[in-house]
């Protein structure tokens, strides 16, 4: 019986200093060093060289903290506007910055390094958002598959209705998922805010199945990819491709460039933080060839910046499309739920 | 009589303080920035508002049932049989509990590629069965057997032996294993969303959608009042179904209770090899998915993900010992306030017992964005701004093992027969006195059982895990998640190599914990 209590007693006590360890595990920056917190979404990844070289020369330690997907980040920021989480906020997308934008939750600051590409994206005309990424969601199709079947490639959104193309197309659901919020988007964008429901009445007939999420829709339901599914072409990211290369090095899956919406990515300075300076050059280093250089390997989207050169495999994959669809913010945000509700009744219902 | 009380209010004040803090305080917070959005009685009015809560509380009791069907079986063997290959048994049931749900969505896919309600309920119930075969297992493998061979001996079959003098002593744990399944069901999101394909919603899933797609808070506001209504209900009807079962039995050592099976008992081992089975059948389809280069991409870093595996994997070890340690300490003080008071006289503190008992069940019941959202517009009210800190993953990863905790402790606390106590009383012990000499000796395996339990929950626990953990430290579950959504061959495999990890870790952790298990020769 003391025994038991004993053996109890030590693991507990055991326990405690474990937990102890864990979580005073974390180290104290050195006192010359300054602490810039960076909020942003789950997908965020940059190489931790890059991040201690920024520090080194800098004297600016990036802490780095994760709030979901784009659209939780945003309400996230909108939410604690009063009071905010970090200094720096990066990864408000195309479909979600007029939101923050209107709620005030970023405040102006205009990057040295911003004429070297990213102001061509810019959306703001007092600056409180700086480009630093680019995302094109593009229906991706498997070669092979169409080669096989010796069936001409599609490569428009008019050929996804076609009925030759009967059963093939799978989509994730733009209620649930980014990139099928992305691709209706894009749908809205080509035929106007009156013709995308006769286009997706077509699409309906003409078989194209809904799931929940990109990982369903590319992992299971493409032939494409691991998942070896049945259905040869999905919603997916015009750089995706770059990840099918074969053994012989050749790509097995193409990005239909007639049929992208591009989703920029942003950064900026959250209003009312104490140490602005220091803030905005974190924003710049974001912006910097170093950084950038990193965006395509890290994070599978293309630099904002330009002359940044794409990893190899990108260039002969995954070129970026050069006219991409895309729709005002205001736009987006102001019909985004009722467009969401009226695809659902189309294709759910 | 009034020293005991101010004791007992001591003691509850950690649990009860915790609660407070870092569950209802931002729960109400954000529901009442809901409320006062307006617009919360618009949605409560709509038809489609009960549809949601009706379809909600079906697939969740639907899972509940099948559960305890394919738990108790489980149970059985792992309380009462003596035959080679039981720890491994131990061991393959609790895995199905670590795997992160989009790996097993997946893996349903592939079953039913259409999804629907069958899908969903079935994956609820692969990921529960778990916590029937433990919960309702702690408490049998302590029954004494002569009740039962003593109705033998008076002519009773097997079955009415068992229907007569075990089920009404298990009755107590198959509610408490019930409640706990349910809520999980009730509140299941990535089950729902992938295998219901946005056809088939729920409660929490449009609780999620609300309020991270569309910063609708009063409508999410509305919902999670229904939802709370729900599991409030349930709770009732499961604390009052246990309360009229409940009876002092007479624990014994798990020793003696184990023997080889013998005649109908046979059948029982029969239907838990089946449902062994069919819990294998998804595991055993995600090992066949990992490769060689998945786990040699998984030993290196670089790639997709910032860590090697095996960072990730010394990772999830450590948040769940915070974790455990954290929800050891609140969840058993709890089950011995909960304990203490409902022995005590007078109405008002048995009253006070039955409500912190349901209230110790919300977090189970409560949708985790709301929670996680809360904490963005409560916490910086505190010291330290704990809002991004990562103290936050143990203690939101605590809030869903406490309730485990509790229900696994309670029964086994509430059914040692308070003759023993009033004896020991009698003869001169404290409060905590008795409590050492009686109940922690009989309590002892089930606390162990509980802790392990608890670790493996923080294991693959993922939800709070992905919003708090900092990058370049992810958990094994969170670098699952990772990898499984990027494109490529390499990077699938990956994941399923690291899902691999994730159940080999699982299986050496409940190895080393039944091990630990206190010797059971002295009492």
């Amino acid at each position: 019986m003391t025994r038991t209590v004993r053996a109890v007693a030590a693991l507990c006590a055991a326990g405690v200093l474990l937990a102890g360890c864990t979580l005073s595990g974390s180290e104290e920056p050195a006192d010359d060093v300054t602490t810039i917190k960076l909020v942003t979404h789950d997908s965020f990844a940059a190489p931790q060289e890059i991040l201690d070289a920024f520090q080194q020369q800098s004297g600016i330690r990036i802490e780095v903290l994760k709030e979901g997907d784009a659209g939780a980040l945003t309400n996230k920021l909108v939410l604690t506007k009063a009071s905010p989480i970090a200094d720096v906020a990066f990864g408000v997308d195309t479909t979600f910055a007029t939101r923050a934008l209107s709620e005030g939750v970023f405040e102006p600051y205009t990057s040295p390094e911003a004429d070297r590409g990213p102001q061509r994206y810019a959306i703001d005309p007092e600056h409180r958002l700086s480009a630093v990424d680019v995302g094109d969601v593009c229906v991706n199709i498997d070669t092979a598959w169409f080669a096989e079947k010796g069936l001409p490639e599609p490569e428009t959104f008019d050929d996804l209705a076609d009925p030759r193309y009967k059963d093939l197309l799978v989509v994730a659901n733009p209620a649930t998922s980014s990139p099928g919020l992305a691709f209706l988007l894009g749908t809205v964008a080509k035929y106007g805010p009156q013709g995308w429901q006769e286009y997706w009445g077509k699409l309906k007939t003409n078989g194209v199945k809904a799931v929940s999420s990109w990982e369903v829709a590319y992992n299971q339901e493409f032939s494409g990819s691991a998942g070896k599914g049945p259905r040869p072409v999905v919603v997916s990211y015009a750089s995706s491709p770059a990840a099918e290369i074969g053994e012989d090095g050749k790509p097995r899956t193409k990005a239909l460039l007639d049929t992208c919406f591009r989703q920029v990515e942003y950064a900026g300075l959250l209003a009312g933080g104490k140490q602005a300076d220091k803030a905005g050059r974190v924003v710049d280093f974001l912006l910097s060839q170093q950084f950038q250089s990193t965006v395509a390997e890290n994070m599978y989207v293309y630099p904002s910046r330009e002359g940044v050169e794409l990893p190899p495999a990108w260039k002969e994959a995954a070129p970026q499309p050069t006219k991409p669809a895309s729709l005002p913010g205001e736009e987006i945000q102001a019909n985004r739920e009722q467009w969401i509700e009226q695809w659902r009744g189309l294709i759910e219902g | 009589m009034a020293r005991t009380h101010r004791g007992l209010a001591l003691l509850a004040l950690l649990p009860v303080g915790f609660l407070v803090v870092f569950f209802a305080w931002p729960v109400a917070a954000i529901v009442g920035l809901g409320f006062g959005d307006g617009g919360v009685a618009e949605v409560l009015t709509r038809a489609s508002t009960w549809q949601l809560a009706g379809f909600t509380v079906g697939q969740a009791a639907a899972s509940t049932v099948l559960s305890v069907l394919a738990g108790l079986p489980i149970a059985f063997v792992l309380a009462r049989v003596k035959l080679p290959g039981i720890a491994l048994v131990r061991t393959i049931v609790l895995v199905p509990f670590v795997l992160p749900t989009v790996v097993v969505g997946l893996a349903f896919r592939a079953l039913w590629p259409d999804g629907g309600v069958l899908a969903i309920v079935l994956a609820n119930a692969f990921f529960n069965v778990a916590v029937v075969a433990r919960t309702v297992g702690g408490l049998w493998s302590h029954l004494d057997r002569r009740a039962e061979e003593a109705a033998r001996a008076l002519g009773a079959s097997s079955w009415q032996a068992f229907r007569s003098v075990t089920l009404p002593r298990l009755t107590p744990a198959v509610f408490s294993a019930s409640a706990v399944v349910f809520l999980f069901c009730s509140t299941s999101f990535g089950v729902v969303l992938i295998l219901g394909g946005g056809r088939f919603r729920t409660l929490e899933t449009e609780i999620y959608l609300r309020t991270v797609n569309l910063l609708d808070l009063s409508g999410a506001a509305a919902l999670s009042l229904v939802q709370l209504l729900a599991v409030v209900a349930a709770l009732v009807i499961g604390a009052v179904a246990r309360r009229r079962r409940e009876s002092a039995l007479r624990l014994r050592s798990a020793a003696e209770a184990v023997r080889r099976p013998e005649g109908r008992e046979w059948w029982v081992v029969a239907a838990a090899v089946v449902v062994l089975g069919l819990l294998l059948t998804p595991i055993v389809a995600l090992l066949m998915k990992s490769s060689i280069a998945g786990f040699e991409g998984l030993a290196t870093t670089g790639g997709a993900l910032p860590v090697s595996g095996w960072d990730a994997a010394l990772r999830s070890l450590r948040t769940a010992t915070d974790a455990t340690v954290l929800a050891m300490c609140v969840g058993v003080l709890a089950s011995v306030v909960l304990v203490s008071l409902r022995r005590s006289p007078g109405r008002l503190a048995r009253g006070a017992g039955e409500t912190m008992d349901a209230a110790l069940m919300l977090p189970l019941g409560v949708s985790a964005v709301t929670v996680g959202f809360g904490y963005l517009v409560t916490l910086d009210d505190l010291p330290g701004d704990l809002r991004t800190s990562p103290l936050l993953v143990p203690f939101a990863q605590a809030l869903v093992i406490i309730p485990m905790v509790v229900r696994m402790i309670l029964p086994v606390l509430r059914s040692v027969d308070e003759r023993l106590r009033q004896a020991a009383a009698t003869l001169g012990a404290g409060p905590a006195r008795v409590w050492r000499e009686i109940d922690f000796p009989l309590a002892a395996r089930s606390l162990v059982a509980a802790a392990g339990f608890g670790y493996v929950i923080a294991l693959g626990e993922f939800g709070a895990t992905s919003f708090l953990a900092r990058p370049g430290e992810p958990t094994l579950p969170v670098a699952i998640a990772a990898l499984i959504s990027r494109p490529g061959e390499l990077n699938s495999q990956m994941a399923y190599a690291a899902c691999v990890l994730l159940m080999l870790v699982t299986a050496a952790v409940v190895t080393v914990i039944d091990r630990l298990k206190p010797s059971t020769g002295e009492f």
